[in-house]
Parts: C-alpha cells; sequence; structure tokens
C-alpha cells in the first residue's frame, strides 16, 4: 500500500503538479493585444463627452463668474447675464447624456471578454494554454475591470469641474440643482467608475452564460437600466433613514422620499391632499367654490388652518458623500461577486 | 505511461450520451488515431481529455495520472481543436507571442523558422490565411510549446490532399525528432493508413476496437473459400465480418495469438488498415479490445455468422 501511494505521487510530481503557476503579468500584453480595439472604442466613446463637457464648461464657467460678479443684481445686463448662464449646456443639465457612458461601455468591452471567444470557438485555444482558463479569465476581468472603471473615473472627475456653478452659487436667480437628484447623483464622486465597473461585470458573466456577443449585449444593457431605474427611483432613497419634517415647505435642496398630511394624529392621506380632502374642508381655498371662481388664498394654509399637518421624509443634500460611498460600496461589492460567479463558472462549466 | 487513461468514462449532454463506458489507455510514444463514425464521441473524450469539459461519470488521467486540465496537463499537452479556432485579427507574430506569454515553454526560434518553411509571413493575419495555412500555424503553435503529447480534433477535415500531405509531415517531424506522443481523430483513414501506429476505434460512445496497429493487423486475416464450407468455419473461427459471392465467402477473422492452419481449399491474405477499420465500423457489434482482462468483453460483443 504504502509502495503503490509512493508510486502514484513520484509519478504526479515527474509530471509536475507541484508547478507554479505562471505569472500574472504575462496576461497583460494578451489582454491589451486582444482588446485594445475594445478599448480605444470605449476610451474614444468616453472623450467625446469629455470634449464636450471641457469646451462647454469654459464657457459655462465663464458665465457663472459674469452672472455672479454683476452689480447690481436688477440691473438688466445682470438680467442677461444671469439668463446666459442658464441657457449654457442645457443638453446636459440633468447629465442624461452622460448616464450612457457606463452601459455602453461595461456592454461593449465587457461582452467581448467572454461571448465573442464562444462565438469564435477560440476559447479552444485560449483555455487549453499552460496558464490555464480560470487565471486567465480573472486576469482578464481584473485588468480590464481596472482599465474602464479609470476611464469613467476620469470623465467623473471633469464632471464634478462642469457642475460645479450648479451647486455653489448663492444668486437666487441661477439655476440650481440638487446633488441628490437621480440624473446627477452618480456623475459626480465614485458612483460614475463604480457603476461602469459594474456594468462591465455584468457584460462579463452574461457573455459567459450566453456565449454569444449580440444577445449579450442587449442582456446587459437591460439588466443595467433595470438595476439603475431601481437604484434611482427607490433605492437610493433608503440609503440611510430619511429624515421628517413638518410643515409647508422643505427648506433647502433635498430629495422628498415621501409625504403625507395627518390630522389628530392620523394619517388622512398619503402624497399631495386630494381632491376629496380640499372639497369637504377648504373648497373655496382651492378653487372648487360655487361659481368655479379663482381661487382665494393658499388652500394648504386652509387646510393648516382646518387642523391638517403636512409631513414630509426626505433625504438632505448634505448626505451626498455618505451616499457615494455606500452606492460606490456596493456597486463594488456586485462587482467583485459577479466577477467570482463568472469565474467559477468558467472553471466549471463544461463545453 | 499511458498518454490518456480513461475508466468507464461517461459523458451526457441532456439525454444524449456522447460518451458511455469509455475505457481506454493509450500508451506513450504512438500516433494514435481516433476513428469512429460521426457522433461516436471522438471529440467528446478530446474535449475532456484536453480540460476543456469534465466528464459526468468514470475516471480519466493524462500523461501518467496527471488530473485533465491540471497545471502540470496543460503545460504538457498542446491541442489543436477542430477548425483550427485562431484569432483572426491576429498576425502570426501577435499569435507566437500570446502563446509565448502564456505557456512555461516555447520554442520562438523553432516557430519561426517552421512559419518561414511554410512560407507563411508573420505579419500576414490567420484570417487572411487559407485553411491550411491556418491549420498549419495552430499546429505550429502548438508544436512550439514542446509539449509531451499533442492532440489533435480532426485537423485535416478542411484541408485538400496537398495540405493533408504537409500537415502530417510536420507532425511526423515532430514525432521523430522529439518523440512527441500524438493522439489525433480523424475521417480520413488513408491518411491514418500512413502515420497512425495505434489505433482506436470509437462507437456510441464506447470503445470497439483498441490496439497497436501492427498487432491488429497480424491477427486479423482475411479467408476466402468456397461458400457452402463458410457457415462450418464461421463457427469457429471470430469472424468479424463475413461476405459472400455466389460461389466465394470472404470471411474476415480475428485469430488471437494462436496461428490457425488455414484449412485446404481457403486462402488467407492479410488486409490494410482501412479494410480492417471499415469492416469493424460496419459491425459496430464486433470488439476487438487488447489485453487478457477484457477478454470476457470482447466475447459478449462478438458476432458470429
Amino acid at each position: 500500500m504504502t509502495a503503490l501511494t509512493t508510486l502514484a505521487v513520484s509519478t504526479r510530481s515527474d509530471g509536475g503538479a507541484d508547478l507554479r503557476p505562471l505569472p500574472w503579468r504575462r496576461m497583460a500584453w494578451v489582454t491589451w493585444r486582444q482588446h485594445r480595439i475594445a478599448l480605444i472604442g470605449a476610451l474614444a466613446f468616453i472623450g467625446a463627452p469629455a470634449l464636450c463637457l471641457l469646451i462647454v464648461g469654459l464657457q459655462l464657467h465663464h458665465a457663472y463668474a459674469v452672472a455672479i460678479a454683476c452689480h447690481p443684481a436688477s440691473s438688466a445686463a445682470c438680467g442677461a447675464a444671469v439668463a446666459n448662464f442658464n441657457r449654457i449646456g442645457n443638453f446636459l443639465s440633468k447629465g442624461i447624456p452622460l448616464q450612457l457612458v457606463p452601459p455602453l461601455i461595461g456592454a461593449f468591452v465587457g461582452a467581448s471578454v467572454l461571448a465573442r471567444e464562444f462565438e469564435a470557438g477560440t476559447f479552444r485555444f485560449a483555455w487549453t494554454q499552460g496558464l490555464g482558463r480560470w487565471r486567465w479569465t480573472l486576469a482578464k476581468l481584473v485588468g480590464l475591470g481596472f482599465v474602464v472603471a479609470a476611464a469613467s473615473g476620469a470623465l467623473s472627475v471633469l464632471a464634478v469641474w462642469y457642475y460645479q456653478p450648479y451647486f455653489t452659487s448663492n444668486n437666487q436667480f441661477l439655476v440650481k440643482f440638487n446633488p441628490l437628484d437621480p440624473g446627477l447623483f452618480d456623475l459626480r464622486g465614485i458612483g460614475f467608475a463604480a457603476w461602469t465597473l459594474a456594468a462591465f461585470a455584468i457584460g462579463v458573466l452574461a457573455g459567459a452564460l450566453i456565449r454569444r456577443v449580440v444577445p449579450t449585449i442587449v442582456a446587459t444593457l437591460a439588466v443595467y437600466a433595470g438595476l439603475a431605474f431601481a437604484t434611482g427611483a427607490w433605492l437610493r432613497l433608503h440609503y440611510l433613514t430619511p429624515l421628517v419634517t413638518k410643515g409647508l415647505n422643505v427648506a433647502g435642496l433635498v430629495e422628498i422620499v415621501s409625504q403625507w398630511g395627518s390630522r389628530g394624529g392620523r394619517v388622512v392621506f398619503t402624497g399631495p391632499p386630494t381632491f376629496p380632502i380640499y372639497q369637504q374642508y377648504c373648497p373655496a381655498a382651492a378653487g372648487l367654490g360655487k361659481g368655479g371662481g379663482a381661487s382665494s388664498g393658499n388652500p394648504l394654509q386652509c387646510l393648516v388652518q382646518h387642523g391638517f399637518t403636512f409631513w414630509t421624509s426626505y433625504q438632505p443634500a448634505s448626505r451626498f458623500w455618505p451616499f457615494q460611498w455606500i452606492e460606490g460600496g456596493w456597486l463594488l461589492a456586485l462587482s467583485v461577486l459577479l466577477t467570482a460567479v463568472t469565474v467559477w463558472v468558467v472553471r466549471r462549466r463544461a463545453v | 505511461m499511458n498518454v490518456i487513461e480513461t475508466h468507464g468514462l461517461g459523458k451526457s449532454y441532456g439525454s444524449t450520451k456522447a460518451l458511455d463506458r469509455c475505457t481506454l489507455a493509450i500508451p506513450e510514444g504512438h500516433v494514435a488515431a481516433l476513428v469512429g463514425p460521426n457522433g461516436a464521441g471522438k471529440t467528446t473524450l478530446l474535449n475532456i481529455a484536453v480540460g476543456l469539459a469534465a466528464p459526468t461519470t468514470g475516471a480519466v488521467t493524462v500523461l501518467g495520472g496527471c488530473p485533465t486540465g491540471s497545471l502540470a496537463a496543460l503545460d504538457q499537452i498542446a491541442f489543436v481543436a477542430q477548425d483550427t479556432p485562431l484569432y483572426k485579427n491576429f498576425s502570426a507574430a501577435d499569435l507566437l507571442h500570446v502563446t509565448r506569454n502564456l505557456n512555461r515553454r516555447f520554442d520562438q526560434g523553432y516557430a519561426e523558422q517552421r512559419l518561414g518553411e511554410l512560407g507563411i509571413p508573420l505579419r500576414q493575419k490567420a484570417g487572411k490565411m487559407s485553411g491550411g495555412q491556418q491549420a498549419q500555424l495552430a499546429l505550429t503553435l502548438a508544436l512550439a510549446r514542446r509539449p509531451k503529447l499533442l492532440i489533435l480534433d480532426e485537423p485535416m477535415a478542411m484541408l485538400d490532399p496537398l495540405a493533408r500531405h504537409d500537415f502530417m509531415a510536420t507532425v511526423m517531424t515532430a514525432v521523430a525528432d522529439d518523440g512527441v506522443s500524438v493522439v489525433l481523430s480523424s475521417h480520413v483513414l488513408a491518411e491514418l493508413e500512413r502515420v497512425a501506429d495505434y489505433l482506436v476505434l470509437l462507437t456510441r460512445g464506447s470503445v470497439q476496437m483498441a490496439g497497436a496497429v501492427d498487432d491488429l493487423l497480424e491477427r486479423h486475416r482475411v479467408l476466402t473459400g468456397p461458400a457452402s464450407e463458410s457457415d462450418v468455419y464461421a463457427k469457429q473461427w471470430n469472424v468479424v465480418h463475413a461476405s459472400r459471392a455466389a460461389s466465394q465467402a470472404h470471411l474476415l477473422v480475428r485469430c488471437d495469438g494462436t496461428s490457425d492452419p488455414v484449412p485446404p481449399g481457403w486462402e488467407a491474405h492479410s488486409l490494410t488498415l482501412e479494410e480492417l477499420t471499415l469492416s469493424y465500423l460496419r459491425e459496430p457489434g464486433a470488439g476487438a479490445l487488447p489485453g487478457p482482462a477484457r477478454a470476457r468483453d470482447t466475447e459478449q460483443s462478438e458476432v458470429t455468422i
């Protein structure tokens, strides 16, 4: 028995079972050579909005400087300067075009990693080389993920600079944005890079499962859109317990989570006051009086006089950075998880 | 040392059994041909051997005990897959570079010299090469890794006769120079006859016949004699395949070790590998496996006419 065991062990070590894996750096050139077109495409894709932000941003910052330096504020010249600032870069004002960058980069670069290998059959070449297939996969994912995240991170640095005038002014006539606005939140800070990384990780895993490039891209965009929508519409508003305030107007720029009204300690309505409430208590103030004339007085004020209390739960703009860390954190965790699943699928999945 | 050894290997894709109780041992130092009808499980067996696929049941080791897909196995086995998939937008030089980076050993000098002999420019993209050039490039990449075992899956399927000849010439040079063991699957029986010295015949996912070619040929005879007597002799001999003309019968007979005397009125001929293989392909129930341990299996699956 002992002899047999010894024999088996020595056979194995002759065969090199104790081989050290090849160094990871060997994959750097391979990854670059294989994905350089996708990467250059992605950089060009980032470069176009970056150039746009730079050109429009210079005008915007100039107009901003003119507008806030203008005295007296009530003069016609100052009015023109304010209007000029408010007009520039409208198409970028809510950040919508830039929101397309993470999913498109993620889908195109991510889908090309595994789906193309399967589609062309080249995985049979790549995975039978001495490096081994899970090392090959992991090295590519880490390298490419880092590059796409860094590239979109660079774009978000530019976005921070671009949108700065919208968040700093005290001039009431200038357009202002809420830092927690769903379209703008993840353009500034670490969210943008994290979303790009997540889109990439989704694309790679989808490619490992679907194994065809075009369906992988479609699936990646669909999953990303669902995730981004759910986050913006619901999840982000609950990163931290919302603050609750009583009163008709919430001070400053906040992201409202929900509103409701109560009377005598009991919730009467959620959202804005309903039509029956107005009809019952304040028909005149709400313009529902006889003859349907114009409203007389503030209808909400009227309801307050009838013993109603308005509640608003909201997230203050001061939570921007905590929210950035929370969002960046879970997206990074998601990306790591998706990458781990991808490597597991590659190791395990039989051809 | 066996370069590929399997015990009761099974592989199912859904309800389809690609391999079913496949037991096999291919010794080192051979050019082993894996033949069989379409769907017999040749590609599946090779995919398992190189670690691309995992078996559903059974055990498999390569190169004398290495698990398939292990670093040691990957390091010493070079594989050229069916249709020789290469990155089409890579130049030959790029592919050499990639292969060098992905492997412990890579003989750049050999690869460049070989491509030079083949007239394949280093700067040419793989996608712009002819099928024969792509196959030669894939083979060169594999051989430059200095493997102990070279596995080729249908390497000649897409090649014209001249390219086939050149391709196998490269393989045989490597065998002569480095002593690399080769396992190749192929449909081209005539081509195998020149190169293979070990034959594995797969049918319906398991091994029907296996052995060294010389051995197999020595142990098979075609006996030609009067058709009227053929039934009598067929009971005494292991007849693999029988064909009868009006008055003459041709019996392909397996003679295990003992040299049976040819009865009067009968003639014995030796046969070629192609004829032998075709006869077994026509009789999927007939079996011929080496070694006394498998004698019983052989008897069970034998066809007597």
